[in-house]
């Protein structure tokens, strides 16, 4: 087996990537939803250092990975109240049974 | 093998083992908790990739916050009396036939690009470097990042709040 490189970590990352797109597409939850989405957030973000790492591109990947974590914590924020008042709404958070946006 | 690659080869299989997990499970509580086992799995990748500032942001703000706010959130939407906790899938296989070839579609742009492949050995503490970015190159995006996590704090807080009766 061949030493650990650049391509394994992006392989690994194209796999999270792909797991996070299937939770996105399948699950009824909006809360798993934002799971799927924290996945391919995550994803993007290894390659990101991975790039930074072995490329020659100095720390910059790295910065743009915290920009990323601070982007999804405010993502996460956001969505969770909109789940919430969905909850308030619709007593489920079942986005295959939300079809309103009033009720 | 040398060790490197051991410890790489361990934290892949947690990563993706709990990633599949939480995508696959039928309880949304332990979802939410192999998360916790993806985000370490990241954090330790993040730290075999040289970041180790970032894998330390990474276990503070993904699984000492944000996967919190999501048990929160789960808490909060299910009935937990009802132990009405389970959540459905829908369009399992024309899904899992998409993502199988976007997957491979992927992998197979990512193994057969020919990377330029310059590893910068830099063993230092990445700390002291990003630090001086983010007050020099790279001030504009940090305050930027700032407002809008206030404006974050402050929407979410007046979305989320309840109506007067």
């Amino acid at each position: 087996m061949l030493s650990v490189g650049l391509t394994h970590f992006l392989i690994i990352s194209s796999a999270l990537f792909s797991l996070g797109v299937y939770g996105v597409v399948t699950r009824k939850n909006a809360v798993m939803v934002l799971m799927g989405i924290e996945l391919i957030l995550n994803a993007a973000n290894i390659n990101f250092i991975a790039f930074a790492r072995f490329g020659n591109f100095g720390h910059s990947g790295q910065l743009t990975a915290l920009f990323v974590i601070v982007l999804a914590a405010a993502e996460a924020a956001i969505a969770l109240a909109i789940v919430l008042n969905l909850y308030k709404t619709f007593s489920n958070v079942n986005i295959d049974e939300i079809d309103n946006l009033k009720e | 093998m040398n060790l490197y690659d051991l410890i790489f080869y361990l934290f892949a299989i947690i990563t993706l083992i709990s990633a599949a997990l939480v995508v696959s499970s039928k309880n949304i509580v332990h979802s939410a908790f192999y998360l916790l086992f993806t985000f370490f799995g990241v954090a330790g990748i993040y730290a075999l990739l040289g970041a180790d500032f970032v894998a330390v942001v990474q276990l503070l703000v993904y699984v000492g916050g944000i996967l919190i706010l999501l048990l929160f959130g789960v808490m909060l939407t299910n009935r937990i009396s009802n132990v009405e906790l389970r959540t459905g899938s829908a369009n399992v296989l024309p899904a899992a036939i998409g993502v199988g070839m976007l997957w491979g579609a992927l992998t197979a742009v990512m193994t057969k690009t020919k990377w330029a492949n310059v590893k910068s050995n830099s063993s230092d503490f990445t700390a002291p470097y990003l630090g001086r970015m983010l007050i020099t190159d790279y001030v504009l995006i940090f305050e930027l990042l700032g407002i809008l996590l206030l404006i974050a704090l402050v929407a979410a807080a007046s979305i989320a709040r309840r109506e007067k009766e």
